[in-house]
C-alpha cells in the first residue's frame, strides 16, 4: 500500500490551499485526490471577477483565481491524481480510491484532510408539487453547461432562490440571449451578496421577489411555465397572490449542502446546523489527525476565506504529521453559538493548541440591525462589536487572542451572541 | 432636478441611496450611512462601470470553451457591446490567461482577454 503523509480529498480551493499550506510548513509526503479531470474545482466554471479581493488584493475571476493556486501547487512539487474518485476514508486513515489507470487502490496517511466541497440542494429537497417536465436545473448546472460545455439550456427563464450562483446565473443568462423574468425567494431577505442582487439584477432590471415561491409547475415534456406566490411569515403561499409566468427553464438556486458522505463514513462527526465536521481550533475532526476545511466543513461566500481555512487546515495537519503539537493539558473550551448566532467553526478550542490569534468564523439566523456581536467568557462579557446590520448571507468573524484566554484559568465557555443596540 | 435610486454595495446594509442632480452633476447624496456611501453614489451616477465576463469557443483544446474578461472596467452602457463583439468569436488552442481575444472591445479601448488555460487536445 502507498503511504503519504498528508492525503487531501478534494482538489479545489480549499484541497490546494491546505496542500500549499502543509508544503510550506514542512511536509513533503503530500498527496491530492482530485475526481474530475483537471484541478480548481468548482471555481473553474465560476467565470465571473470579484475573487480574490482579500487574498490577492486584486478583483480575479474564477479561474484565475484558481490558476494561481494549481501554479503554487505545482512549483512546490505536490503530487496529485485527477479523474480519481475517494470511495471510502477508513478510521485508520486508509483511503480506498479508484480511478481508470490503477483500478480500485488504497493509500495509508498520517493524516487527512476533507476538502471535498459542497453539492447544491435538488428539487427533490424542496417538494414543489407539480410534473418533472426537462427545463429545470440546479444553477450550478446551468453554469456548467454555458460556462464549460457551450450550451445555453434555455431562453426564457425562471429562478428560484436568491443564492449567490442563481443571481451569477441571471446576469449570464442575459447575456447569452436568454430573458431572465423573475427571481423569486422564500425567504424575505436575500440568500446572496447584496453586490450580486446589485450588479446581477438590478443593473438588468430582473425584479427579485422576496417572500415568493414557486407552487407550480407546467409542461409535461418540456417545462411550460410556472406559477409563483407570496409566502406568509411561515413559508406557506398566500391564495390569490399567484402569478403565472411563462418559461422553458426554472433555475434553482436554494442553498448548498457540504458533502459529507465520505466523512461519515470514516466515523467523523456531522454538525446537524452546518452539516459539516465538528471541528476543534486545529479544524481537527473527532478523528485524530483527519482536518476539514473549506465548503465541506460549513458553507463560504468568498473563496478567500475558503483558502485562509484551508492554509490553517494544512499548517495544522502539518504540525500533527511532525509531531509539533505542543503539550496537551486536556483542557477544552467549549463554544456556545446563541441568541441568533447559529454556529461557529471551531466549535471548541484547546488553548495548548491555540495559534495566538485564532478566527472563529459563524453565521447569524436573521437579519439584525443596529446590532452588537458579543462575546461573553463564561458569564463575562469580554468582547463587543458594534454593527449596522448582520445577515444570514454573510459570514461573519471574530478574533480570538490565546493570551486573553489563559487570562481565565476556569473558562469553560467562549458564548457568541447578537445584542440588540 | 433629477433623483437617482440606488442600492449601496459597500456593505451587507445596503442602504437606499437617493442621488440629486442637476445638469450631470451631483448636489446631494442621502440615505448613506457613511463615506463608503457617498463615494459610491457619486461613482455609479456619473460614471458606472464593470468588468464584464464571458465565455468564447475554442477548437482543438482539451475544453470546448475558455473564459474571458474586459481586461479593466468599462462603462456599464458598453456591457453588451463588449458582449456581442465576441459573437461568433472561435479561438485555436492553446490558449493562455492573459492572451487578447477581442482588442479594443466594441471601441472602449479595453481588450477582451482569456481567464483561463486552454491546452492542446
Amino acid at each position: 500500500m502507498k503511504a503519504y503523509d498528508i492525503v487531501i480529498i478534494g482538489g479545489g480551493p480549499a484541497g490546494l490551499a491546505a496542500a500549499a499550506s502543509a508544503r510550506k510548513n514542512g511536509v513533503t509526503s503530500i498527496l491530492i485526490l482530485e475526481r474530475d479531470k483537471e484541478l480548481g474545482g468548482i471555481l473553474n466554471q465560476c467565470i465571473h471577477n470579484g475573487f480574490g479581493l482579500h487574498t490577492f488584493k486584486e478583483e480575479l475571476t474564477g479561474p484565475e483565481y484558481a490558476a494561481r493556486f494549481i501554479e503554487q501547487v505545482k512549483e512546490l512539487g505536490i503530487e496529485y491524481q485527477l479523474n480519481t474518485m475517494v470511495m471510502d476514508i477508513s478510521h485508520e486513515k486508509v483511503v480506498t480510491a479508484m480511478n481508470r489507470e490503477e483500478g480500485m487502490f488504497t493509500v495509508k496517511a498520517k493524516a487527512v484532510i476533507l476538502a471535498m466541497g459542497c453539492r447544491e440542494r435538488s428539487r427533490g429537497a424542496l417538494n414543489i408539487p407539480g410534473y418533472r417536465p426537462a427545463g429545470i436545473y440546479s444553477a450550478g448546472t446551468a453554469q456548467r453547461l454555458v460556462n464549460r460545455e457551450g450550451f445555453l439550456p434555455g431562453r426564457q427563464v425562471v429562478i428560484l432562490g436568491s443564492g449567490d450562483i442563481g443571481l451569477i446565473m441571471a446576469r449570464r443568462m442575459t447575456f447569452e440571449g436568454a430573458k431572465v423574468k423573475v427571481v423569486a425567494e422564500l425567504m424575505p431577505y436575500s440568500g446572496g451578496l447584496k453586490r450580486n442582487i446589485v450588479q446581477c439584477l438590478d443593473d438588468y432590471g430582473i425584479p427579485l421577489k422576496l417572500s415568493h415561491t414557486v407552487v407550480e409547475i407546467r409542461g409535461k415534456e418540456r417545462l411550460t411555465g410556472i406559477t409563483i406566490a407570496q409566502v406568509d411569515g411561515r413559508g406557506k403561499p398566500i391564495p390569490g397572490t399567484e402569478e403565472d409566468y411563462d418559461c422553458d427553464t426554472l433555475l434553482l438556486s436554494v442553498g448548498l449542502i457540504p458533502e459529507n458522505e465520505l466523512s461519515r463514513g470514516a466515523g467523523v462527526a456531522i454538525s446537524p446546523v452546518t452539516s459539516g465536521p465538528v471541528v476543534n481550533e486545529s479544524l481537527e475532526t473527532n478523528i485524530e489527525g483527519v482536518f476539514a476545511c473549506g465548503n465541506v466543513l460549513h458553507v463560504h461566500d468568498l473563496v478567500d476565506f475558503v483558502s485562509e481555512e484551508a492554509g490553517a487546515a494544512g499548517k495544522n495537519a502539518a504540525s500533527y504529521v511532525l509531531g509539533q503539537r505542543r503539550e496537551v493539558s486536556g483542557r477544552e473550551i467549549q463554544m456556545n453559538p446563541t441568541e441568533g448566532v447559529r454556529y461557529t467553526v471551531p466549535s471548541s478550542i484547546r488553548p495548548d493548541q491555540m495559534e495566538d490569534k485564532l478566527t472563529v468564523r459563524f453565521r447569524v439566523g436573521g437579519v439584525y440591525k443596529n446590532c452588537y456581536i458579543s462575546v461573553y467568557f463564561n458569564d463575562e462579557r469580554v468582547m463587543r462589536r458594534k454593527r449596522p446590520v448582520v445577515a444570514p448571507g454573510e459570514m461573519e468573524e471574530i478574533k480570538l487572542e490565546k493570551a486573553k484566554l489563559l487570562e481565565y484559568p476556569d473558562l469553560k465557555t467562549i458564548t457568541i451572541k447578537i445584542e440588540e443596540a | 432636478m433629477e433623483k437617482r435610486e440606488l442600492i449601496c454595495i459597500g456593505c451587507p446594509l445596503g442602504c437606499p441611496v437617493t442621488v440629486s442632480m442637476e445638469a450631470g452633476e451631483v448636489v446631494k447624496v442621502e440615505g448613506n450611512t457613511c463615506k463608503r456611501g457617498d463615494d459610491y453614489a457619486r461613482k455609479e451616477v456619473t460614471n458606472p462601470t464593470r468588468i464584464v465576463t464571458s465565455t468564447v469557443m475554442v477548437e482543438g483544446g482539451m475544453d470546448v470553451t475558455v473564459s474571458v474578461k474586459t481586461r479593466s472596467d468599462v462603462p456599464k452602457g458598453k456591457i453588451f457591446d463588449c458582449v456581442k463583439s465576441l459573437k461568433g468569436i472561435v479561438v485555436e488552442a492553446p490558449v493562455k490567461i492573459g492572451d487578447v481575444i477581442v482588442e479594443n472591445a466594441a471601441g472602449t479601448g479595453v481588450d477582451i482577454i482569456a481567464t483561463a488555460n486552454v491546452a492542446a487536445r
